[in-house]
């Protein structure tokens, strides 16, 4: 009996290493194996063995066909992996041919310079809110301590729909709604499109963007404004920038300033970039006009604050080197494809 | 304003600076330099040059032969100009050295022009002399240069002088950025006080002091201001014996600096007190003075008036007038009238200086359409104050100048001036305000060198009257803050209450907007917000569409850019046309902006600005392509409920059988089509364009970005299919209202997979597919289930009119 399963095992070992293809295998693993292959086929023979022997001869069986399995399992991955070797052998491309690139849209400079900002200061805790663009001259200008009869109105070149309505010409008139809703303290930024009597040429267009900040609060200090907006230049064009203010004048603010920011493309050391000057002009500053608070019923002995306003094309020009102010409106697909 | 650094430094002596030094100081105190110009830049080797004799080019007509004396040497220059004479004395460049620009007076090279000897039809020439424009100035500045030709200079200067200097040229032009509330530094001493104040160094503004003769000028001159409302004071000098010749080189070379041009001695004092002072002031010819008075008041409303540039002007009665016993002498504050303007033969003069009121100043001169330097100044309104001083020195001019004799006395009819503003001094105050922490001491140190007072007892602060934009608190910590050195100040962060950092939801849905747009290949673009009329014939919208009615811009740019759109679609459509002008392929873009719809007309309040997302495309892709991009974006923005579409848009400039309202929960929420090929027309694009619109503020209420998990399903689906012959009319959303209305409950989803029209199926009919999915949460559906429900569905199919195939 022993010989028998010896015999059987080497021959089924024979056909397996004589096998070529993954269904031979099956062949040889039916023919030995399975219901009516050899080595069942002793098993069934059992019934002839001596009891005493049965488990003795029950284990040889049980060893033989777990050697099979073994030599079969072997040669079958053996097999498998040459398959996959030589599939992939046939598979080879050619990986410098060009990229299927699924055509994504672009958004627009001033979009990606807006969400540039408003992730910085979001960041400091302000919010974003809206103003109307068609506004009251209350909002524009009055609230803002420019009365009817200030020059200051005429230097804006202002769009009027009538006497009392207007195009906004800054975003400022957004600190007073949102002052007048009563609720301290204020951090907001207010992005939007504002309107001037500009012709249209490579650096102006009667249409264009600002955004407006303002934080009020009690013990804002002038110090605060200076660190606020060194921080905001900082995260915009890099660890690097130094500010510089300048006195200045608007009329709702009181000390009001400029602040210009070291070039970013030459360092400060002067560049056709920034005239040779070493500082670019970036925005309007100043703590709030006492009558501006007054005005929307906030105690300016009581509480203080500051407020910006940066020009939205203004900081996309600068940052994309965009030279001409009208591919901004033109909306080329070359021109927007770039960013 | 531009003027001389050296007029500066006449009234701050110790003030001894480089330019750059002093631009960059004055900006960090705030009096803005734009920049300075050097006008010897490059003037090199330039020197006065004496003419000793002239002979002519013995092989050219129009060129004669010099000997100059240029002090070391005399040296032969040949020259072309025909305005020069043996001993005059010129400038004269030597070899080697260099001038600003050609004598054409065109604009300046950067690095001017080098002069080298050489020989000029064959004859040596060791130079140049040089006419106005090559020194880098003009006739306009020197009026007594020729027209084309050497500069002489009008007295012997020393041969081998530098001519530069003998110009008036070794000077630094600065242009300042006055700001409007700063009137006072709209004149020399303003700005020199604010550099004194500036550099710590001494102000000594001129001492005033008239002689004047033993007559008086009430026997001359009597002034009456009807209108006080808009002129608070009116001083009036008079002076006799009038000689009229040019100005002192000197004041003109002063007020040239300031780009005015000299004209005479009379016309050059009151221009340059104008600039010292910042008053502006006005010189008429006493004989023409009716009645020897004045009289101020306004003007009658269709008057009119000849101004002494001799146009005549229509006035009306808020207009202020300078007349005479009988008549309009001067349009007060802007320019005087051609009836009494003085000529070369005048004898006595009457000088005004006069405060009048800013605003109706800045009116007037628009509504005249004249804006002059004077009503430039006068419309900032003017310190009361100051008129007196002004009208002093131009009178001590005259008698300095040898320009007339000085009538004694002053006519000065003025309203009371205003009370100095006083303000409580608060360092503490001023320092928990600026975060600094500046001594007392060094506050009012900063106080005196501006001219604040400051009372220790009452611990008040005077401004002065020429400071009227000091008003309050926040003024005097400026003051504080600029002279201590905006640079100086510490940088903080804010402390105090944490505030969230936030976006409204519009917000966040416009971001979702931009990001579903550009995953779908379009391009954000920008347009204007306002437009022209004509855009809605362009778009083909009826005349009585309400579209029509627009908040309307009174002072457009232009007709095109004149109203405010009610339609976002013009804006997409130019885009689109430009980019197919430049054959630019398969363009997809997308706007977010507001229309404004205006809510009665005349416009009375504020319009409604309705956020518009707008699509447009032309090049790859259909009406299914965008339809594919709208619902994206409303299933991003959590609207995952049916979208419907109703053909009946009734766009009339959208193709009348590709178009739809795009409806959810039976609410319009925008709208979706093909461009009409007459309007692709009208914008010159000779392609399909597929647009959407959807109008954001009816979108919103819909939107959210809750989301709730809703388990995977455990139990197995079972799909039906159906295939129909429907009459063409019947749309398919049709078919799915049924399939929705009648799947029930366990209608999971149908999907339409098949859709035919052509000759295997009867004309008039098309032939529709579509498999149907049920399903149920709770257990795995039985035959009967499904049956049932797919029986509703069919019954409901047929009443349609539809036949189900086998």
């Amino acid at each position: 009996m022993k010989e028998r399963l010896e015999q059987i095992k080497a021959e089924a070992i024979r056909q397996i290493n004589e096998s070529e293809a993954l269904d031979k295998l099956n062949d040889v693993r039916v023919s030995f194996l399975g219901k009516k292959g050899e080595l069942t086929t002793v098993l069934k023979g059992m019934k002839d063995v001596a009891p005493e022997d049965r488990p003795k001869v029950g284990q040889l069986v049980n060893e033989a066909r777990a050697e099979i399995e073994r030599v079969l399992d072997e040669a079958r991955t053996n097999m498998e992996r040459k398959l996959r070797e030589a599939r992939m052998k046939a598979e080879v491309i050619d990986v410098t041919l060009p990229a299927q690139k699924n055509s994504v849209g672009h958004r627009h400079p001033n979009t990606i310079a807006l969400e540039e900002v408003e992730r910085i200061f979001i960041g400091m805790g302000y919010e974003v809110v809206e103003g109307p663009e068609v506004e009251k001259d209350y909002y524009n200008f009055e609230a803002l301590n420019i009365p009817a009869d200030h020059p200051a109105k005429d230097e804006q070149d202002t769009f009027y729909i009538n006497r009392d309505i207007l195009l906004r010409t800054q975003t400022s008139g957004v600190q007073v709604h949102e002052m007048e809703k009563g609720r301290l303290p204020i951090r907001m930024i207010a992005p939007g499109r504002v309107f001037r009597a500009d012709e249209v040429d490579a650096t102006h267009s009667p249409s264009f963007h600002q955004i407006e900040g303002l934080v009020i609060d009690r013990n804002i200090t002038f110090a605060d404004l200076k660190g606020t907006l060194a921080e905001f230049a900082r995260e915009l064009f890099g660890e690097e920038t130094k500010v510089k203010f300048r006195p200045h004048h608007f009329p709702f603010t009181e000390p009001s300033a400029e602040m210009d920011v070291s070039c970013f493309k030459c360092g400060g050391s002067g560049c056709r970039f920034c005239k040779g000057e070493g500082w670019i002009e970036i925005l309007g500053c100043g703590m709030v006009h006492p009558k501006v608070l007054k005005m929307c019923n906030i105690d300016p002995e009581e509480y203080t604050g500051f407020a910006f306003g940066v020009g939205l094309e203004r900081i996309a020009l600068l940052k994309y080197e965009i030279d001409d102010m009208r591919l901004l409106y033109e909306n080329d697909i070359r021109f927007l494809k770039q960013f | 304003m531009n003027t001389s650094l050296s007029w500066i430094k006449a009234y701050v002596p110790e003030l001894s600076c480089g330019d750059k030094e002093y631009c960059d100081a004055m900006t960090l105190s705030g009096t803005k330099v734009e920049g300075y110009t050097r006008l010897d830049k490059n003037l090199e080797k330039i020197v006065v040059g004496h003419i000793e004799k002239i002979e002519r080019h013995p092989d050219a007509d129009k060129l004669i032969v010099c000997q100059v004396n240029v002090g070391t040497q005399t040296v032969q220059i040949v020259t072309g100009a025909q305005n020069l004479k043996e001993g005059d004395y010129v400038p004269t460049v030597l070899d080697g050295g260099r001038v600003a620009g050609g004598h054409d007076g065109g604009p300046l090279p950067e690095n001017g022009i080098k002069i080298k000897a050489g020989k000029l039809r064959g004859v040596e020439s060791a130079g140049m002399m040089c006419a106005i424009e090559e020194l880098g100035s003009s006739r306009e500045l020197y009026p007594e240069a020729p027209e084309d030709g050497v500069y002489v200079f009008q007295k012997p200067v020393t041969p081998g002088a530098d001519a530069v200097e003998a110009l008036g040229l070794r000077d630094t032009v600065v242009e300042y950025e006055v700001t409007s509330n700063r009137v006072d530094c709209y004149s020399i001493l303003g700005i020199a006080r604010e550099a004194a104040a500036t550099f710590r160094k001494p102000f000594l503004p001129p001492v005033v002091a008239v002689k004047g003769n033993d007559e008086d000028v009430r026997d001359f001159i009597s002034v009456e201001i009807k209108d006080r409302d808009l002129c608070t004071r009116f001083c009036a000098r008079v002076c006799k014996n009038i000689k009229i010749a040019p100005s002192p080189e000197w004041m003109q070379r002063r007020l040239a600096s300031c780009g005015i041009r000299p004209i005479n001695n009379l016309v050059d004092i009151t221009n340059y007190v104008m600039m010292e002072y910042g008053q502006p002031m006005h010189a008429y010819d006493l004989k023409n003075v009716a009645g020897n008075k004045i009289i101020v008041r306004r003007a009658k409303d269709g008057d009119t008036f000849q101004t002494l540039d001799g146009q005549v002007r229509k006035l009306d009665s808020e207009m202020l007038m300078i007349c005479d016993a009988e008549k309009e002498i001067g349009l007060a504050g802007i320019m005087g009238g051609e009836n009494s303007k003085i000529t070369e033969d005048v004898q006595t003069v009457l000088f005004e200086a006069a405060t009048f009121n800013g605003a109706n100043i800045r009116k007037s001169s628009k509504r005249v359409g004249l804006r002059t330097e004077a009503s430039g100044i006068f419309e900032k309104g003017l310190d009361p104050r100051n008129a007196e001083e002004a009208i002093n020195r131009a009178c001590q001019l005259i008698e300095e100048l040898g320009c007339g004799e000085v009538v004694g006395g002053i006519v000065d009819v003025k309203e009371p001036f205003a009370p100095l503003k006083e303000i409580p001094f608060e360092p503490e105050r001023i320092n928990k305000f600026l975060g600094t922490e500046i001594p007392k001491e060094e506050m009012l140190e900063i106080f005196k060198r501006l001219e604040l007072a400051y009372d220790e007892h009452t611990n008040i602060i005077t401004a002065p009257s020429f400071r009227q934009d000091i008003e309050c608190f926040a003024d005097i910590a400026e003051e504080v803050a600029r002279f201590y050195g905006y640079d100086k100040i510490p940088t903080t962060l804010p402390t105090g209450e944490a505030t969230t950092g936030k976006m409204s939801f519009k917000l966040r849905v416009e971001e979702k907007a931009r990001d579903i747009a550009e995953y779908c290949g379009f391009s954000q673009g920008m347009c204007y917000s306002f437009e022209s009329p004509k855009v809605f014939d362009k778009l083909m919208i009826p005349a009585d569409s309400p579209l029509r009615q627009t908040v309307t811009i009174a002072n457009p740019l232009g007709e095109d850019f004149s109203i405010m759109r009610t339609i976002s679609l013009n804006g997409i459509l130019t885009s689109l046309a430009s980019n197919y002008n430049r054959r630019n392929k398969n363009v997809r873009l997308y706007e977010l902006g507001n229309i404004y719809i205006p809510k009665s007309l005349p416009v009375t309040d504020y319009p409604d600005e309705r956020m518009q997302f707008t699509l447009g495309m032309y090049g790859e892709g259909d009406f299914f392509t965008m339809k594919g991009v709208v619902e994206e974006f409303l299933e991003s923005i959590g609207m995952t409920k049916k979208i419907t579409y109703d053909p009946n848009a009734e766009k009339t400039f959208l193709h009348p059988g590709r178009q739809a309202l795009i409806q959810y929960k039976e609410v319009v929420i925008g709208y979706l089509g093909e461009i009409h090929p007459e309007v692709t027309d009208n914008y010159g694009i000779d392609t399909k364009v597929y647009v959407a619109v959807l109008d954001m503020p009816a979108v919103l209420p819909f939107a959210s970005f809750d989301r709730k998990y809703e388990g995977i399903a455990k139990y197995p689906a079972v799909s039906r299919d159906i295939s129909m012959v429907v009459p063409k009319k019947i749309l398919v959303g049709d078919i799915e209202k049924v399939i929705e209305q009648r799947g029930g409950k366990i209608l999971e989803e149908y999907q339409l997979f098949d859709l035919y029209e052509g000759s295997q199926i009867k004309s008039g009919y098309k032939s529709v597919a579509y498999s149907i999915t049920f399903r149920a949460k709770d257990r795995t559906l039985e035959e009967s289930d499904v049956s049932g429900a797919m029986k509703k569905i069919l019954n409901g199919l047929e009443g349609l009119g539809i036949e189900l195939r086998a």
